[in-house]
């Protein structure tokens, strides 16, 4: 059971990921806004459910499956690399930056949300 | 057949959870300090297998997508994890473990940073050529 709620979770939360990432129609050129806003929201909302303390299985489903799939890591890994090899710089430090101190931000900010609406 | 791309990733993207939760229930030994070292490996791992996906397909264009979209958007996307990062430095933050927090920072980051390269500098054979990836 445990296994069927974070496989469940997974499946949903890629497809969302990609959904969104084509929804956004953006050039390699640009910036990586999908995957940039799908990591804050999902910081935002494992935030929240930490801070909520909401049943294992809706943290199995929700928390490690869907919002562990919906975010990723190796990504924005990925596409920091390309800026570095195509020299940009600045661009590879903002990315970097914005993408570390607002997704902690956010991370912080749902579950202080979390925390005052699970009281 | 447009859903058959959402079912690449989705399948992709079930193993690639299942494989997480195993690695997070491997106990390290190392619970008593606090880092989190799941994480850290996962993402540290997806990083460099991404990296190498990416690199072959600089090196061989003709690649098919659908292995970039199983296994890379999917599997590898769905193995590492931003949202459960960024919430163990705030976790750990607030235990003031800001020790930890450098360190799982810099391993996060610069590991990452390098552990793509390093997968990419294999897949590659060390060319950079741009590709349009899904």
């Amino acid at each position: 059971m445990t296994i069927l709620y974070v496989a469940i979770g997974g499946f949903l939360g890629s497809i969302a990921r990609y959904t969104f990432s084509k929804f956004i129609k953006i050039s390699e050129s640009q910036f990586p806004i999908p995957t940039f806003i799908v990591n804050i929201i999902g910081s935002f909302f494992l935030g929240f459910i930490i801070g909520a303390s909401i049943p294992t299985g809706m943290n199995l489903f929700f928390g490690i499956g869907f919002l562990g799939s919906f975010t990723t890591y190796s990504t924005f890994m990925v596409e920091n690399m390309k800026m570095i090899l195509e020299n940009n710089y600045k661009k590879m430090f903002l990315y970097t930056c914005l993408s570390y101190i607002i997704g902690i931000t956010f991370a912080l900010g749902g579950l202080t949300i979390g925390i005052s609406i699970g009281k | 057949m447009i859903y058959m791309k959402y079912l690449a990733v989705g399948i992709g993207g079930i193993i690639g959870s299942l494989l997480r939760f195993f690695v997070s229930n491997i106990h390290f030994g190392l619970s008593d300090e606090y880092l989190p070292l799941d994480t850290l490996i996962v993402n540290l791992l997806g990083s460099y297998l991404l990296g190498l996906l990416t690199g072959l397909y600089s090196r061989f264009p003709k690649l098919p997508s659908y292995i970039q979209l199983s296994i890379g958007t999917g599997l590898i996307g769905s193995f590492t994890t931003f949202s459960t990062f960024s919430n163990e430095m705030v976790q750990l933050m607030l235990d003031k473990l800001y020790m930890q927090v450098f360190i799982y920072f810099i391993g996060s980051f610069i590991g990452g940073l390098g552990m793509a390269y390093i997968g990419f500098l294999i897949g590659s054979g060390g060319k950079w050529k741009k590709v349009m990836s899904e």
